[in-house]
Formats: structure tokens, C-alpha cells, sequence
């Protein structure tokens, strides 16, 4: 076979802008430059802020999350729900959460499972207050760690999520979790768990919590800008998190915590 | 009905999601591996180390591991939520997660003992399939045999002396490699509970080194309580089909025999049996001892609530008892079977208490939850994850056993 001298050039320069083309590739995907980007990049870091002083247990939160996230109404789950504690003088702390708070909490007795409810009287009370939880979409989450097949995952932006279509019902995230926010959906039968009604804040919206609390104990906020009234609050208050001894970084910032609060 | 209701009572406070979420399949679960492992180990002890008087157990023991393997994974299949994308953990393995290696761990094991086995039987093979080759006129029966015992040959019809030499390597050597694959297998099912930081009972880094000891006391238990059933189904057979096959051991032959494996086995079991109690009680006063902030609850949960289930029936009638039973000079038979039950009850019931124990108080700390085991099978649900289901996965083995012996019998002289 001959080739001509126009042909070679042809041929050569086809060769060289093919390689050309995986060469480049590899300059797109450098992987540090990826990481850095990562880390400086990202403009956006969710975090949530609860003031316990403000919350007053209506739980209208725990309604509005049940019906915005269609978390069946009347099933003993909840994404988030409302904590009851009572300190009396003897120095025992009483804790409740009946329904998760749906309800609110309709009777002063403290409900202690089994059907059972214990009456305190009031003169006996040295400090009662609420307390709001929620997943803390932790920065080092346990629940990512476990999972065998990857269906759940942190997004860029600091929520973990759950992929319905891939969880297989293992559980192991349930177990995982040292703040107890993840069940089994009773209708889809994978891990749920809150994430910050996610496709309302990418959004621009509130989480359906934060837009049903009256007393504003709930707010959502983007760490990573300075000028959100959240993150100016972190940064200036004493604010504290729940359970730091796990190492799970977590990222929903109380204010008002005291020991009791489990 | 949220998943979990059913069989969760709660007492004082725990958070609203918290329920049973792992019940008696995943008791099942380490409790079958453990027995897998186990198994396996008592074969290894004769082809690896040569200990000679285990060689009648030997072989049984890994047909048995053969058997229960496959049953290791029916729990965790019947506890999914969602079992048909189970296959998910082999095709998309999430690898920060200890359940991720479990493809990779089992089929590596499976393929060990498999090709152990191959070797072990590859003469048995061999022969089979020319006997059968020989006649002419086969019965369907006869021809399904015939392919069956041709194709597990793999075409390898070599048996001569140096063949076979070169097959006794290939077991040790396989023998040896299965070790600790077998250790890992069982020390990964340790890990799995071991490693999870947000629950106070299963956290600590002895876990997988208490699930190998019970697993290899639990595997060798069962291999000396199948075994013994066996040898009698064999003496009550033995004497009836004497008549007909003159050269089939006697009775009397068989009793000696079975005295003898029996006593050896034993030892071995006892020394295993030490090790993990005392691995298990360590990790007990090390919690005392140390008394972090879930000793409070722990102690409330193991000194309290639990406390029948642990000291009574655990390292009572599972460990005291059947200790002394062993100790005691003449073990007859009648004792080893009694023995060994109890044995499998103690480790049966140590992994009860780890997995139930361990979500018997809420991640609170201010709370408690009871699981009542469903028993009649009302709803699917209740079935897969109650009694009957747990029956279930206790049975099967048996039945891949029996079905497993007619084409590697462990017993050679059997008719």
C-alpha cells in the first residue's frame, strides 16, 4: 500500500487530535484540583439552628414535616418531633415525646410507655423546657459509613439523603445512628430519615418545620455565608450540638442545651 | 404498622423511631456462620495439624460446613426489606461499610470449601462414575447419576497413587488457606456488631474475637451432636443390614468408634470453650471497671433485666453446666449429647443477648425496649422475622445435608 504525502499529514494529525482528546481528559479529571475545588468551591454548607427557649411544644413542626414529606400521619414514626423534660427537685429528669409531639403535648403527665403516664405535681417541677430534634446531617455521618450498598450519601452541600430506589432494608443505618432520626418507611419500606426538606431549600424555601414554627425556634441556614443571620448566630452565641462524644460532627446547633438533655 | 411495632414494648423514654429493628434472623445470622466457621475449623484440625483422632469427624465436619453455608445468608435475606436487591451488596459494595465484604468474604470461602471438597471426593467421583459408566443399561435413576458424577469430575479421571498424593496436598494446603477465611468470615460477623459507636453494649473491639471463640465452640458442638445421631442411625442400621453385607462394620465396632471421636472432639471443645468465656467475661468487668456514662443503663439492662437470659441460660446451663459435664471422667454418650445441646443453647443464647441485649435500652439512655419474638405467623412479616422463620433456617441444613451425603457420603462404608 502507498501512501501520499497529503494522506500521511491527514492520517497524523487524526492520530494526534485522537489522543489529543483522552490526554485532555486526564487534565479535566485531576483529582486534586477536583478536591480543591471541593473544598473551596462549594458555597453552600446547610445547617439548622434551634433556640429551645422559644420552643413551646405545639408541635405544629411535627405536623407540617408528616404531611409535607408524606410520612404516613397516624404511624408511630416521625423525621423530627418534639422532646418533653421535666427536672424535678429530687434531681430525676422525666423525658417524653408522646406521638413525637404530633399532638403537642395534650396532659402534663409525663408519658412512660406501656399505655402508663406519671403525674408530677407542679410544686414538685424545678425547671421544665422543650426540645426539637432532627437528623444533624452530621459532616462525619455514621449512617453514610454503614451502608453496604450505598444508597445513602452526603450531598455536596452537607445533607445526607437517602436513595429510595437502592436501599435494600438492611438497617444497618437505623443502628448506626446515635440520635435515633432513621426508620424503615412504612409505605416504601427502605431508611427515611429528614433531610432538611431538601428539595424545598435548594430551592430557596424554608424546611416545612421552620415555615410551621410560630415562635421561630427553627431555622435553616448555609454555614458557608457569612452574612446569614444563622450562621452569624453560631459563630457569635453559644451555641451547642447533641452527643459530640460520637465524633459525628453533627450540624444542628442548640441554643439553650443543658445535660439533661439526652 | 411500622416495621418494628409489633414486637417492640417501650418503657420510659426512647426516642420515637427507636424499635427492634434487628430480631431473630440476625440472632440466626451469626449464630449459623459461627457454625459454618466452626465446623470448618474442626475439619482443618485433622488436614492441616494431623491430628489424627479427629480424622473420623474430619471429613463429616466439612460436608456439614458445606451444608450450612448457603444457610448463613437465608437470614439476612429474610430480615431485608427489600430481599431481591440483596444482590446489591455484591454488585455495588460500599466499602466503608463491614457489611460490603460480605460478597467477597463469602464466596471466597464457599469457593475454598468447595474446591476442598472436590479434592477430598475427586476419587469417590472417579469411581462412581465408571461403575456407573460399566453398566449398560442405565435407569433414568442410574443416567442422572452417571452425568452427574461425570460432570463433577471435571474430566480429571486420573487416580493413581501420585494423583492422589498430589489431591492430599491440595486439601492441606486448601485446609490451611480456609483457616483463616473461615475466622475472618466469623470475625466480620463480630465486627459488624462491633464497630457500630452509637450502640454501648456491642461497641468494643473484642467482638470479633468473642464471635471466632463461640463460633469454633458452637461449630464443633453441633459437628459432635450430628455426629452421634448419625452413628446411631448407623448402628440401628448396621444390625439389620448385617445379614445381607457381612463386611459392614458391627455395631459393637461402631460404638467404640464413636466413644472415641466423641471423647477427642470434646477436648477441642473445651479448650475453645475456655477461651471464649473468658473473652466474654473480661469484656463484662472491663465495663464495670471502666463504668463510662453507658454503664449505668448496661448495667441495668445485664444485672436486671437480662439477667436470667444471660447468667442463667447463658454461662449457666450453656457454659457451667456442660462444662462440668465434660470434665467429669467416663463421658458417655448419653452426657456428650446432653452436653452439646446445652453447649449450642449458651452460644445461641450469647448471640440473643448481644443482638436483642443491645437494643434492649434506648441510644437515649433513658429508656427501655423488650422484644416479644413473634410465635404464630399472622403475616408474612411475622413469619420471616418470628419463630417459624427461625425454625426454618434451622432446618434447611439438614436437609442440604442429607442431600449433600448422597453424593459425597461421609460415611464411606455405608450402603
Amino acid at each position: 500500500m502507498t501512501i501520499s504525502r497529503r494522506n500521511f499529514c491527514k492520517k497524523s494529525l487524526l492520530i494526534a487530535g485522537g489522543l489529543a482528546i483522552p490526554l485532555s481528559a486526564l487534565e479535566l479529571f485531576d483529582p486534586k484540583r477536583l478536591l480543591a475545588e471541593k473544598n473551596d468551591g462549594n458555597k453552600t454548607r446547610w445547617v439548622f439552628l434551634v433556640d429551645t427557649h422559644k420552643c413551646v411544644g405545639c408541635g405544629f413542626c411535627v405536623k407540617g414535616c408528616k404531611v409535607e414529606n408524606e410520612i404516613p400521619y397516624d404511624a408511630n414514626v416521625t423525621r423530627t418531633w418534639v422532646e418533653r423534660y421535666v427536672v424535678t427537685k429530687d434531681g430525676t429528669t422525666h423525658i417524653d415525646s408522646p406521638k413525637g409531639a404530633r399532638d403537642g403535648f395534650p396532659t402534663s403527665s409525663i408519658d412512660i410507655g406501656h399505655g402508663k403516664f406519671q403525674e408530677i405535681r407542679d410544686e414538685e417541677i424545678d425547671k421544665a423546657f422543650f426540645v426539637p430534634k432532627l437528623c444533624n446531617q452530621c459532616d462525619n455521618p455514621p449512617c453514610v459509613q454503614v451502608c453496604p450498598v450505598g444508597a445513602t450519601y452526603q450531598t455536596a452541600d452537607g445533607v445526607v439523603l437517602v436513595d429510595r430506589k437502592w436501599c435494600i432494608g438492611c438497617g444497618y443505618c437505623i443502628m448506626g445512628c446515635p440520635y435515633g432520626v432513621r426508620f424503615f418507611h412504612p409505605v416504601h419500606h427502605v431508611a427515611e430519615k429528614c433531610n432538611f426538606c431538601y428539595h424545598r431549600i435548594t430551592k430557596g424555601m424554608q424546611t416545612a418545620c421552620v415555615d410551621t414554627c410560630a415562635f421561630g425556634a427553627r431555622r435553616v441556614g448555609n454555614l458557608k455565608d457569612p452574612d446569614d443571620p444563622v450562621t452569624k448566630i453560631i459563630m457569635t452565641e453559644r451555641v451547642n450540638v447533641l452527643k459530640e462524644e460520637y465524633g459525628t460532627k453533627p450540624q444542628v446547633f442548640y441554643l439553650g442545651l443543658t445535660k439533661e438533655v439526652k | 404498622m411500622v416495621h418494628g411495632e409489633i414486637w417492640t414494648l417501650k418503657e420510659f423514654f426512647t426516642y420515637p423511631n427507636e424499635y427492634i429493628y434487628w430480631t431473630i434472623q440476625i440472632v440466626m445470622y451469626p449464630f449459623m456462620t459461627g457454625l459454618v466457621a466452626g465446623a470448618f475449623v474442626l475439619s482443618s484440625l485433622y488436614h492441616v495439624f494431623g491430628v489424627k483422632q479427629l480424622k473420623g469427624i474430619a471429613r463429616f465436619s466439612l460436608v456439614f460446613s458445606f451444608a450450612l453455608l448457603p444457610v448463613a445468608m437465608m437470614p439476612l435475606m429474610l430480615h431485608l426489606q427489600k430481599p431481591l436487591r440483596g444482590i446489591e451488596v455484591m454488585l455495588t459494595p460500599h466499602f466503608t461499610s463491614a457489611i460490603a465484604a460480605f460478597g467477597i468474604v463469602f464466596s471466597t470461602y464457599g469457593m475454598i470449601v468447595a474446591s476442598e471438597l472436590w479434592f477430598v471426593y475427586r476419587k469417590h467421583f472417579v469411581e462412581s462414575a465408571l461403575a456407573l459408566k460399566a453398566i449398560e443399561q442405565r435407569t433414568p435413576g442410574q443416567q442422572f447419576s452417571y452425568l452427574l458424577f461425570s460432570a463433577l469430575t471435571l474430566g480429571a479421571y486420573d487416580i493413581g497413587h501420585e494423583a492422589q498424593e498430589s489431591d492430599e496436598r491440595a486439601v492441606k494446603k486448601l485446609a490451611a488457606a480456609g483457616i483463616p477465611v473461615a475466622c475472618f468470615l466469623h470475625g466480620y460477623a463480630g465486627f459488624i456488631f462491633g464497630s457500630v459507636k452509637a450502640n454501648a453494649l456491642w461497641m468494643t473491639p473484642l467482638m470479633p474475637v468473642i464471635f471466632i471463640c463461640s463460633a469454633v465452640v458452637s461449630g464443633i458442638a453441633l459437628c459432635i451432636l450430628t455426629y452421634i445421631i448419625t452413628m446411631e442411625i448407623r448402628k440401628f442400621l448396621a444390625a439389620r443390614k448385617r445379614q445381607e453385607y457381612p463386611e459392614l462394620p458391627s455395631p459393637e465396632e461402631l460404638k467404640s468408634a464413636e466413644a472415641n471421636v466423641v471423647a477427642m472432639t470434646a477436648r477441642y471443645l473445651l479448650m475453645f470453650m475456655v477461651a471464649a468465656i473468658t473473652l466474654e467475661l473480661l469484656d463484662l468487668v472491663f465495663r464495670g471497671y471502666t463504668a463510662v456514662k453507658s454503664w449505668d443503663i448496661l448495667r441495668s439492662v445485664i444485672y436486671e433485666r437480662d439477667f436470667v437470659s444471660i447468667f442463667v441460660v447463658q454461662y449457666g446451663l450453656g457454659n457451667v453446666v456442660p462444662f462440668i459435664l465434660f470434665l467429669l471422667p467416663g463421658l458417655t454418650i448419653k452426657r456428650a449429647v446432653l452436653g452439646t445441646s446445652l453447649v449450642l443453647l449458651g452460644v445461641f443464647m450469647m448471640r440473643w443477648n448481644v443482638v436483642i441485649g443491645g437494643q434492649a435500652f434506648s441510644s437515649s439512655f433513658s429508656g427501655f425496649m423488650h422484644y416479644s419474638m413473634p410465635i404464630w405467623p399472622e403475616t408474612w412479616e411475622t413469619f420471616r422475622e418470628g419463630l417459624f422463620g427461625a425454625l426454618m433456617v434451622v432446618l434447611v441444613p439438614f436437609g442440604l445435608f442429607w442431600l449433600l451425603n448422597k453424593v459425597m457420603p461421609v460415611f464411606k462404608e455405608t450402603h
